[in-house]
């Protein structure tokens, strides 16, 4: 069993955290997740032009590349928290020029050796699964692809296909933030999903608060929560561990007793 | 690798790919829109009254054909190759960009999307959407980084006239690939009723092949034109590049006529040396950024970087795939102009032709004098003017030293 699949075999919903590398004290924010509670990490890797993120995430990239942050430098938080952390599952997810500039077996390798479970590219759909797939799966990393609202029934299986780890529902169609999407539109999906998914499908995009993280965990196997922790970076700098540490146990209370 | 290609017209392949160039690298929530709009431009393509609707609206409204013209005095002064243009600067909206709306807007309406959203930079594309629009009476909203919206106001006023909504844009330098980031992200919003008219020939596939076929109207007029009033091809063809749509649209109708040379034009900003150009094929490497693969200014990390041109319709980061793949296949030659180099052909088709040319195409006309010298003076060359240069008269003035 691999560390992402046992995240999701505890008998209760996920958790899955996700902030930016790069931004903030990123060591010590990722501590703050883990000793919280959080399940899974999503490590953002930064990107000059983050197309699917709305103004928070947006914020984080500009905050990182401005501190100068490299791809080894996100290599290396990755590695360090492995070091500290052997056990959480840790994914990257960023924006597929960065990961393919060096070749994509570069990047794979170079994930791999740093401790890295799973990667989740925002713009390589399966059409192109080409460029970065082959080269995550020969290293045993998952790809974790993403379904959305769009996603009907017949392109289901071609995402499906060669991704593996989780499916990440993004709930609505947008960026990431503050829309949020219906409970009922989301418990419908997921029964969609899951009529064809064998592996765990984690929802995402737009939540915000432990009531609502509870609300889709009722029906889902993962609960995805980036903005809201992404924003207690941006406003709160050096002091920002403490502030992720109560709202990610917050959040994991309200999605581990959600069942 | 070029003796084995039968045909430079057949592209992109079934999955969008010039080459190693091209492709669909979009989020998933637009990817099912994608493979739509294919389909739909599909059947537009099949159905010969939509082609009945974009020539009329062409000939009766933007004004095709547009004249094909011997630059005489041009070419005296620069002593070689005839000189000849193509004048889509005469179009309605003064560019070669409405050919491309009208293409986009007629496939938007048989879609039956009832918005319509675009990226502008300098404005031009801008304000041939919001043209279109009008026309058509759709909603349109234009997205335009900020620090545009403040260089070019004459444009924005321009926009707001013809009924559009304009967004600045503060995310990043503010320019046009923030634009586009925006425009990319209203777009994933708002799925279900809009449609996005991209104005060059980049981006996801079908864009890159549908605004080239929309644009080839250009190339198809010059190539017959030329051939009946000179009784034959031209020896070499010259156009700018920014994003590459009216270089593509001059080029592709002559892309198996072997014995027409191709040169497309980058802007070289302060010089190739620095990182202050927007020539992304001769200094930039291929990667993926706003839904295709192709070369990009970018630095080791694959973080993009702003490219800088004295046009504002040519600092884009990027270029459409299909020049990416011509460069490679050898079929075209790329080379670049300084921002001088551009205003001394700004100022010399000025003079000579009494023709006042937008920035862009002046660096078209400064790879033209290079050139023209070096040929004999039956050779013919042939440039596209896409467009002309009211909106750039107050940026040349700041150069010149000049206070209006």
């Amino acid at each position: 069993m691999t560390r992402l699949s046992s995240a999701f075999a505890k008998g209760r919903p996920a958790l899955v955290c996700f902030i930016t590398a790069g931004d903030g004290d990123t060591a010590a924010n990722l501590d703050a997740l883990v000793a919280g509670g959080a399940d899974v990490i999503e490590l953002g890797m930064p990107f000059t032009d983050p197309m699917a993120d709305g103004p928070a995430i947006q914020q984080a990239n500009i905050r990182s590349l401005g501190a100068g942050t490299t791809t080894r430098d996100v290599l290396l938080t990755a590695n360090e928290f492995r070091e500290r952390h052997p056990d959480v599952p840790l994914v990257l997810m960023g924006y597929a020029n960065p990961m393919v500039r060096r070749g994509p077996e570069w990047f794979a390798a170079e994930a791999k050796g740093a401790g890295v479970d799973g990667v989740i590219c925002v713009d390589i759909p399966p059409e192109e699964d080409a460029d970065l797939g082959p080269a995550l799966r020969a290293e045993g990393i998952d790809l974790i692809r993403l379904a959305t609202p769009t996603t009907d029934d017949a392109r289901l299986p071609t995402v499906l296909s060669g991704s593996s780890g989780f499916l990440y529902y993004v709930s609505v169609a947008g960026i990431t933030g503050k829309q949020q999407a219906a409970i009922d539109s989301i418990e419908a999906a997921v029964a969609r999903l899951k009529a064809h998914a064998t592996i765990p499908v984690a929802v995402g995009f737009g939540v915000r608060t432990p009531e609502q993280a509870a609300e889709i965990a009722k029906v889902a196997d993962g609960v995805v929560v980036g903005s809201a922790l992404v924003e207690l970076v941006g406003e709160h700098g050096a002091e920002a561990p403490a502030k992720l540490r109560e709202l990610t146990a917050a959040l994991a209370q309200a999605v581990h007793s959600a069942r | 690798m070029t003796d084995l290609i039968n045909s430079y017209r057949t592209m992109p392949d079934e999955r969008g790919h010039f080459g190693q160039f091209g492709g669909r690298y979009v989020a998933e929530t637009l990817m099912p829109l994608i493979l739509d709009l294919e389909k739909a431009y599909r059947a537009a393509k099949a159905d010969p009254s939509f082609q009945e609707q974009f020539d009329d609206l062409l000939e009766h409204y933007v004004g095709r054909p547009s004249p094909l013209y011997f630059a005489e005095r041009l070419t005296e002064a620069l002593g070689g190759a005839q000189v000849w243009f193509k004048r889509d600067e005469l179009n309605h909206t003064g560019a070669h960009k409405i050919n491309n709306c009208i293409g986009q807007i007629l496939l938007a309406m048989r879609m039956g999307k009832t918005r319509i959203i675009a990226e502008t930079g300098a404005g031009q594309h801008g304000v041939a959407t919001a043209t279109v629009c009008a026309r058509f009476g759709l909603p349109c909203t234009i997205f335009m980084g900020k620090t545009d919206v403040e260089r070019q106001a004459p444009n924005v006023f321009r926009m707001k006239l013809l009924g559009a909504e304009v967004v600045p844009v503060t995310s990043g330098a503010a320019t046009l690939k923030d634009a586009m980031n925006e425009a990319l992200r209203h777009w994933v919003a708002h799925v279900h009723d809009t449609f996005y008219i991209i104005g060059t020939a980049a981006g996801p596939h079908p864009y890159p092949e549908l605004v080239r076929d929309f644009q080839s109207v250009i190339g198809k007029e010059a190539r017959a034109q030329m051939l009946s009033r000179t009784g034959r091809l031209p020896d070499l063809l010259v156009a700018a590049i920014g994003g590459g749509s009216n270089a593509i649209g001059l080029f592709h109708p002559f892309l198996d006529d072997p014995e027409v040379k191709m040169l497309g034009v980058e802007a070289a900003g302060y010089g190739l040396d620095g990182d202050q150009h927007a020539a992304s094929l001769l200094g930039g490497f291929p990667g993926i950024l706003h839904g295709n693969k192709t070369y990009l200014l970018q630095d080791e990390d694959g973080q993009i970087t702003e490219g800088h041109s004295i046009s504002a319709g040519l600092d884009y980061p990027g270029i459409g795939p299909e020049h990416a793949w011509l460069k490679e296949s050898g079929r075209v030659d790329y080379t670049a102009v300084t921002d001088d180099e551009a205003l001394e052909g700004f100022q010399l088709l000025c003079r000579t032709e009494g023709i006042i040319p937008a920035l862009e195409p002046s660096h078209a006309i400064a790879a033209v004098a290079r050139i023209a010298k070096q040929m004999p003076d039956d050779a013919i060359i042939l440039a596209n003017l896409c467009g002309r240069g009211d909106k750039d008269i107050f940026t040349v003035a700041d150069k010149l030293g000049v206070e209006m």
